[in-house]
């Protein structure tokens, strides 16, 4: 039934509920398809046991009408969710093997919402990166292909894997993080839509700890009202994290009417950088016609700090990580290299167990927190974080939320970028000043480029309004209309 | 301030990390870059800007003072590279 892994979220919730289909059904059309996709190694770990056990068991649910949110939907989760006795690695060798005694929050959620587990997917070690090329398990391939060449592209980062596997129809959704854009921007990348939302909407407990002040999970989906579905399901107050905000989760469903007369929508001229593709400034502009003619009101916003945010991220980002990552030592968990001392077993488990990119940002962070550097680098950062935060929150005065485009460019090919780590951080200049922000923000494909790529807008908006900005990004789907298909994704339906 | 393999070598050692005088000199070369381009923030004026601590309006939770967990040794030693007696092994400290 191949034809089931077209549906929606929404599509399949009613076609289960109607008896049309079963969730074991529903089931095994994604495990068929994860195997035929398999080269893409969008996956680290495959649970396919798991998968048909919860799915038989959801079945059961419906039949006496307990059926939550997300009952037998087949979704794929990021391998930086804790998953109790199902391996969990970051994608980093260090974690090779670990087995969580528990499950997070997030994933808790949603199975207490019957979602049906597909496996665990790849991304950048550690997230961190904005192309997959990091994780200690190789690369993942990007599902599209550029119009009449066979380039292998890149799917976006960190949460590399789990959006490839949602545009190659493999998962109706799956989870992911977003620290400085690693939803928005794969999502831009692969063609479907991703919400990182406002920091403290979603429990950081059991997720593998980056840089803490900006981790947040979030969904991604094919379209807009099944992003609000998965995160309802995925949301809520969680005492066990205590950034977690005590705050009723809205139906954000609900909140999709349709209607965006009279929203105001800001354009931040700051974003409009040097360089930029003509396919993007075309489509930004296209994105800001559809808003006019939905009925919004356009207004030009300014955000000065914003070409300042990529340069904080790099000292806030990796000073977190260095201190969050000091875990990996080779006692309680994952690799363990033997050395003389125990000075010397950490420092070569470190040295096998992480690989370049994590060592460069352990580094930095460690330098910049250092005796001597923490006022001119760390200090300095945080009192700039606060003039971008302030940026927003003046920004918002004038409007309800702010479009732009997700990415400065399409998917780019394996191996590119790969020269200067500055040259790959570019890809989240964009999303990094929202992420500063702690506010939500979400990507929608909006439009292909000349070589038949997808592009996303992104939508961003006020702390715990995400209401607003999935309505605003609903219409901008609406109207984009966008139904092309990965070469991958159509090669499995046919 | 340029980072050089001397620098290097002292926070590879203050992070636990061995690395190789090959190493070294290329990760010289990266780090370097990547604080040439990060000295662009000292152009930013922040006289008088409190440091952002957190970007959400909230104060922490409090909850009883009760033991909430706890009694789980297994689960604590699973993963565990070296276990002994209930207890994490590690190489030899004191002489």
């Amino acid at each position: 039934m191949t034809g089931l892994t077209e549906l929606t979220i929404k599509q399949a919730l009613d076609g289960l509920e109607r008896g049309e289909f079963t969730s074991v059904e529903l089931t095994e059309a994604h495990l068929s398809a994860m195997q035929a996709a398999k080269n893409l190694n969008a996956f680290v770990t495959e649970t396919p046991d798991q998968a048909r056990e919860q799915a038989k068991a959801s079945d059961a649910r419906r039949q006496k009408g307990e059926a939550g949110f997300l009952d037998g939907i087949p979704v794929a989760i990021k391998d930086l969710f804790c998953t109790e006795n199902v391996q969990t690695t970051a994608s980093s060798k260090i974690l090779e093997g670990f087995k969580p005694q528990y499950e997070s929050t997030v994933t808790h959620n949603m199975f207490d919402q019957g979602a049906v587990m597909l496996g665990k997917t790849n991304l950048d070690e550690f997230a961190m990166g904005s192309s997959n090329m990091t994780s200690a398990f190789g690369n993942v391939l990007n599902p599209w292909k550029r119009k009449g060449d066979t380039t292998d592209l890149v799917p976006g980062g960190s949460s590399g894997g789990s959006a490839a596997a949602v545009a190659a129809r493999v998962a109706m959704g799956a989870t992911g993080t977003d620290t400085g854009g690693s939803i928005r921007q794969p999502a831009s990348f692969c063609g479907i839509a991703g919400i990182k939302p406002t920091y403290g909407r979603c429990s950081r407990w059991g997720v593998i700890a980056f840089a803490s002040s900006l981790d947040q999970p979030g969904s991604f989906a094919r379209t807009v009202e099944d992003n609000a579905v998965m995160l309802r399901a995925m949301a809520g107050y969680d005492p066990k994290d205590s950034t977690s905000v005590n705050r009723p989760v809205p139906d954000y469903a609900a909140a999709l009417t349709g209607d965006i007369r009279g929203l105001k929508i800001g354009i931040p001229k700051e974003y409009r950088v040097d360089g930029m593709p003509k396919d993007i400034e075309d489509l930004w502009q296209q994105g800001i016609d559809w808003a006019k003619e939905a009925g919004a009101e356009i207004v030009e916003v300014s955000l000065p700090h914003t070409q300042y945010a990529l340069p904080t991220y790099y000292i806030i980002a990796p000073a977190e990580c260095s201190s969050n990552l000091a875990r990996y030592d080779g006692v309680r968990y994952g690799l363990r290299v033997e050395g003389e001392t125990l000075d010397d077993m950490y420092e070569k488990t470190r040295a096998e167990g992480f690989g370049d990119e994590v060592k460069r940002r352990i580094m930095i962070g460690t330098y910049v927190l250092s005796a001597g550097y923490y006022d001119a680098y760390y200090n300095k950062a945080r009192k700039i974080r606060k003039k971008i935060w302030q940026d927003f929150v003046d920004a918002y005065q004038k409007c309800d939320v702010l479009l732009t485009p997700t990415a400065p460019s399409a998917a780019f090919g394996i191996g590119e970028n790969m020269d200067d780590p500055v040259k790959m951080y570019l890809n989240d200049v964009f999303t990094v000043p929202a992420s500063l922000a702690g506010m939500p923000g979400m990507s929608i494909p909006a439009g292909l480029d000349q070589d038949g790529l997808p592009l996303g807008l992104q939508i961003l908006g006020r702390p715990f309004d995400e209401e607003t900005v999935l309505r605003a990004s609903q219409a901008i789907e609406k109207a984009a209309n966008f139904t092309a298909m990965p070469q991958l994704a159509a090669k499995i339906a046919a | 301030m340029s980072i050089d393999t001397q620098t290097v070598e002292k926070i590879a050692r203050l992070a636990r990390i061995k690395v190789t005088e090959d190493e070294k000199a290329k990760f010289a070369t990266e780090l370097d870059g990547i604080m040439q381009w990060i000295e662009q923030l000292q152009d930013v004026d922040t006289d008088g800007v409190e440091p952002l601590t957190s970007v959400v309006d909230m104060t922490l939770h409090m909850r009883e003072d009760a033991v909430t967990d706890g009694d789980i040794q297994e689960k604590v030693l699973a993963n565990a590279p070296e276990t002994a007696e209930g207890f994490f092994v590690v190489p030899k400290v004191v002489e």
